[in-house]
């Protein structure tokens, strides 16, 4: 039972990364169909960034723990958001009226790409953080298997939440967001009605990229070790998570990161944790096959 | 409600109690119709009718909620299309269609693309690929077979000469002349033509006409078709069927149809006066300028 | 034709302010992606990490940037002799420096080259040189029309001009190939880059029948490279059976792996498809890893037998009451023997693979693959069956891929699942794409390319993936349909031209 709740906390708090990330591939797609394959690695650019801002802020000595991890996160955010704007200009935009394959091997091009100029600029070794926010309450403390809820988890799980409920504001009561969903139904008719529609594709993306950003600060405080590979793993199951949630839907972003999240957990407490990425990609394939339109998603009826 | 009875068991097609249902929308409401041998057949109807989606239904790309799509084929008896799969349609009970939005192989030429509609026929004479890849005189001959018939189309349709073009570089009365072509290299029973006039000119419509025509009298097959150009469908149809709001609302000759009261109001609607808006009149009184 | 020519385009007076804001912006985007990756570099230390700044080439990076976009601007402007002369000066300047970093590394010219990498350096001095050389071609041919769609004509007319000349120089450089083990230059070192072009021109062609006729992005390939491998090693190993046997076996294998993997994911739409091959390819090889008992896991699989010459093996001594391939045919042994073996062997496999995809391109089949690219509804129409087809397309690409990994395998002597990263696949995929979807000829051109010229220059080794994924995206953003990508019709009316055409219809 103990056992039970700590692989739920710590399920949640890898499906709240997951989540986040899943959000970037879930935007994009809903807003020009395709899947941003190099997403995971601007995850994986957001935790370089972070840890190099951390190390500044360290040798500059920022000592104030919630300082840090504030500044350290708009940096990531701001950073890391060119990437996802150039990105898109320099990628996808010249592609939009392309087949969708073509856009599918840029992005894997573009994925391949950014890998390797983190590895050729950082190098290839594993990038090792000391804990910053250290410590958690601790429960059942009669039985024999403590639970832990570390002061980071709830953290991690807090902030996501707050960035959720303030990206469902975006997404629900600005121009921006309107002209968003606009832009999701026809790109074509909102371009007509003058909606700036490459301004809003950029924003997506920029969008998207800050999110990721704060997922790989996570990432990197959660684990304390990065290295330039983390965003391919991670952006297949984030990517899972958003075909599980119903590619195109916020909230099932979400719920697709948690379930992804859990399912990692437990699979790896209870059966073999060498596994746990095949049972990503088995749920990946499974719900493809029996459920294309995700959790949340609305049905695609094949126009003829 | 079925069109004369045959000799022979029924009409060519006979759609019954066709229903078919998106979620909470219903497209076609229990629509029942038939079509015969060397007819042509039309169905219109205002936007929106569910007359594309009456064909999705015969043609398998849509699984019908409620009905039975009958085809009595001259040549395999009775079958019943709703049971079958997509692909199977055409390789199998013999129907072909063309599309609204045109759908050929853009970058093969003409002639691949009436080549490919004898797939199935060609696939079985290469013995699955076994035969054509140790160069067999039997898969050489049935690819000259092949060209053949896909030769008769192109003098058909005019387009023999350029036959070695990309599909896709074609003009577009052309491209939509070729599917026709393509869909006739098939060898249907039924050939059902999805606004096959969409987008042409005059002249272009009545070389339409003048194919349509010589399809069903000289290869006596039978021929369902949409369409919205009426100087098409008066001109050459035999029977037609209103759909409105996925329902029948009238069938008969094209004479009937067009003294038809109900098929006049689904045209042209009811109108009514109303009041602008202000913020309307207000648009109306001043201009952009 | 109807393209309007310059002179019909009046020079707009240049808007300077403009143009320096547009400028500016791209040189602040720079900023921004370069200030945190490349300003701060992290350095391990013992007990952590430390920071060490480069912001010199931070500021370098923007301001050449910042030029470059102005030289751009300019162009668009057609204002083409600033360009050529900026242009131009500042590549031969860049030029000397190279040069003179060539002749002495420490104390010449070179050390005052901007930038710390030296590819770096020949990459801007090189797109300088691009910059100026298009300035000075634009300004010859002012009447030369920049549009789109002409760039694609041309791509297209080159191309065909390509694949027209490869009935000529394909059948060369077979010859060369054939004789290339007794040239005067092939070396040991010379003759495993052979050996390493031709397998990966034998996989490329292998994908392009998945990818470039059936139009199924299969990101997974190597997972088929790797049942290829895994059958012949485990079959040789556990069996003890020769690699004549075992060939046709990791095929059908191989195949089977396609077939179980296509049957449920093929109805899938294209890039939801490219995804799951993806993660097929990744599950096959966590499977490797850690079904211990059966693969040897990340130890992988030792002394795999090298193949033989016909029952002959190729060694100085064979085993007891067996002859070996020299004492057969009466010649010294020598080491290379069985380079040139393996070497010829893997040629002729190319070379089936070659010929199949060219044979069966002009069968129902191959043709029904090429319009399953083109229109899957179109495809159910007219009565193909979508899902058998994409199936044998994916078994035959498998099963070349198991091919390739049965040879791979006996080459090796060794495999281990890290041979069979998605990397590998990215690879394939990046000769299939620069080379040009169905292209044959492209395929050949781009695996020397990207497999040959980093072997020989093993500096390039550590920019090959960068130069991979670059490649990748730029052809796609300039020709969508690959680099040499250019269709003949497989059958036509008129195999000597088209009649005039009569009065039109």
């Amino acid at each position: 039972m103990e056992y039970f709740i700590q692989q739920l906390i710590n399920g949640m708090t890898l499906g709240m990364i997951y989540g986040l990330i899943a959000i970037g591939y879930t935007m994009v797609y809903g807003i020009i169909g395709m899947i941003n394959f190099a997403h995971g690695e601007i995850f994986m650019i957001g935790a370089f960034v972070s840890i190099i801002t951390f190390l500044m802020l360290g040798i500059l000595g920022v000592g104030w723990m919630p300082l840090a991890v504030l500044i350290v996160m708009i940096v990531t955010m701001l950073l890391t958001s060119v990437y996802g704007w150039a990105l898109e200009r320099v990628a996808y935009r010249p592609l939009r009226n392309s087949p969708r394959l073509a856009a599918l091997i840029t992005a894997i091009g573009m994925s391949i790409f950014l890998q390797n100029y983190v590895q050729l600029l950082q190098g290839a070794r594993i990038k090792p953080l000391q804990p910053v926010i250290a410590g958690g309450f601790r429960f059942m403390q009669e039985s024999d298997f403590v639970v832990t809820l570390s002061y980071l988890q709830v953290f991690i799980i807090l902030l996501t939440l707050i960035l959720m409920a303030v990206f469902t504001l975006v997404i629900n009561k600005t121009a921006l967001g309107r002209a968003q969903r606009a832009c999701q139904q026809d790109l074509g008719m909102a371009a007509l009605i003058g909606i700036n529609v490459d301004r809003t594709i950029s924003l997506t993306f920029v969008l998207g990229a800050a999110m990721a950003a704060v997922a790989g600060l996570m990432f990197l405080m959660n684990y304390g070790v990065i290295d330039f590979y983390i965003g391919f793993l991670a952006g297949i199951k984030a990517f899972t998570a958003a075909v599980l949630g119903g590619i195109g839907s916020l909230p099932g972003a979400m719920l697709g990161g948690l379930l992804i999240g859990l399912i990692e957990g437990f699979w790896s407490a209870y059966f073999t944790v060498e596994y746990k990425d095949v049972a990503a990609f088995s749920i990946l394939v499974l719900v493809l096959i029996f459920r294309p339109t995700g959790l949340l998603g609305k049905p695609d009826i094949e126009k003829v | 409600m079925t069109a004369p009875a045959h000799e022979q068991g029924g009409p060519l097609i006979s759609v019954e109690h066709l229903t078919m249902r998106f979620g909470g929308l219903v497209a076609i409401d229990d629509v029942s119709f038939s079509g015969d041998n060397s007819e042509i057949t039309a169905i219109i109807g205002p936007n929106g009718a569910g007359k594309t989606t009456v064909f999705n239904c015969l043609t398998g790309f849509y699984k019908p909620t409620v009905g039975r799509l009958t085809l009595n084929h001259p040549a395999k008896g009775e079958l019943l299309l709703e049971r079958m799969e997509g692909y199977q349609i055409p390789a199998h009970a013999d129907v072909a269609r063309t599309f609204q939005n045109i759908r050929l192989f853009p970058a093969m030429s003409v002639l691949e693309n009436l080549i490919l509609a004898q797939h199935n026929e060609l696939m079985r004479a290469s013995g699955f690929s076994v035969a054509g890849l140790l160069g067999m005189r039997r898969y050489h001959d049935a690819e000259q077979k092949a060209v053949e018939r896909a030769r008769y189309w192109l003098d058909r349709t005019g387009l023999t000469t350029r036959a070695d073009w990309d599909a896709g570089n074609l003009p577009y009365g052309d491209q939509r002349r070729l599917e026709i072509a393509r869909a006739m290299c098939i060898r249907p029973v039924l050939l059902c033509l999805d606004e096959p006039a969409a987008g042409l000119n005059p002249k272009e419509s009545a070389e339409l006409n003048e194919l349509l025509r010589y399809i069903r009298d000289e290869h006596q097959i039978g021929l369902l078709l949409i369409e919205h150009d009426m100087s098409v469908v008066m001109e050459i149809s035999d029977r037609i069927i209103v759909l409105d709001y996925g329902r029948k609302i009238a069938a008969g000759t094209p004479d009937e149809i067009k003294d038809n009261p109900d098929v006049i109001r689904a045209y042209l609607g009811e109108t009514e006066e109303e009041a602008l808006p202000e913020v309307v009149a207000q648009d109306l009184e001043h201009p952009v300028s | 034709m109807a393209t309007p020519s310059s002179e019909q385009l009046k020079m707009q007076p240049l808007d300077l302010p403009a143009l320096f804001k547009e400028a500016g912006y791209v040189a602040v985007v720079v900023l921004g992606l370069t200030i945190g990756l490349v300003g701060f570099k992290t350095e391990d230390v013992p007990g952590g990490l430390d920071i060490v700044t480069r912001f010199g080439q931070v500021i370098l990076a923007t301001v050449v940037a910042f030029a470059g976009r102005v030289g751009f601007i300019l162009l668009r402007e057609r204002r083409f002799i600033p360009v050529l002369i900026g242009a131009g000066a500042f590549s031969a300047a860049m030029l000397v420096l190279l040069i003179g970093n060539i002749v002495d590394a420490d104390q010449g010219v070179g050390r005052f080259l901007p930038f710390e990498s030296l590819v770096v350096n020949w990459l801007i001095m090189l797109f300088a040189l691009v910059l100026a050389g298009r300035a000075a071609w634009l300004w010859s041919h002012t009447r030369r029309s920049q549009f789109v769609v002409d760039r694609e004509a041309a791509m297209d007319r080159f191309s065909a001009r390509v694949q027209q000349g490869a009935k000529f120089f394909g059948p060369l450089m077979l010859g060369v190939a054939i004789i290339l083990p007794f040239l005067p230059v092939a070396d040991r070192r010379l003759l495993d880059i052979a050996i390493l072009v031709v397998t990966y021109i034998m996989l490329g062609w292998g994908l392009n029948i998945v990818v470039g006729l059936a139009g199924l992005l299969d990101l997974g390939y190597v997972a088929f490279y790797a049942v290829g491998a895994y059958s012949y090693a485990l079959l040789a190993t556990y069996l003890d059976l020769g690699f004549w046997t075992c060939l046709p076996f990791a095929g059908i294998m191989a195949a089977f792996a396609g077939i179980v993997l296509g049957f449920p994911v093929l109805r899938l739409r294209g890039d939801y498809l490219a995804i799951v091959t993806l993660g097929f390819g990744e599950m096959v090889r966590v499977i490797l890893l850690n079904w211990y008992e059966f693969t040897k896991g990340p130890d992988g699989i030792s002394g795999i037998p090298r193949p033989t010459f016909f029952g002959l093996p190729l060694v100085r001594s064979p085993p007891e009451g067996t002859e070996s391939f020299h004492e057969f045919f009466g010649l010294t042994y020598s080491p290379l023997d069985r380079i040139i073996f393996l070497y010829y062997l893997i040629l002729a496999m190319a070379l089936v693979t070659n010929f199949f995809t060219l044979r069966i391109r002009k069968l129902p089949v191959g043709r029904a693959w090429e319009a399953l690219r083109e229109d899957e509804t179109a495809c159910r129409s007219i009565g193909i069956n979508p899902r058998n087809t994409k199936l044998t397309a994916f078994a035959i690409g498998a099963m070349f891929g198991g091919f390739g990994g049965s040879f791979f395998a006996t080459r090796q002597g060794f495999i281990s699942p890290e041979s069979f990263t998605f990397i590998e696949s990215a690879i394939i995929l990046a000769i299939v794409v620069l080379g040009g979807f169905g292209s044959q000829i492209g395929v050949v051109l781009a695996a020397i390319l990207l497999i040959g010229l980093p072997e020989f220059f093993r500096e390039l080794q550590q920019y090959r993936m960068l130069a991979f994924g670059a490649a990748m995206v730029t052809i796609m953003v300039w020709r969508p349909s690959g680099l040499l990508a250019h269709r003949e019709p497989t059958i036509r009316l008129y195999p000597h031209g088209p009649p005039k055409e009569e009065g039109q219809s």
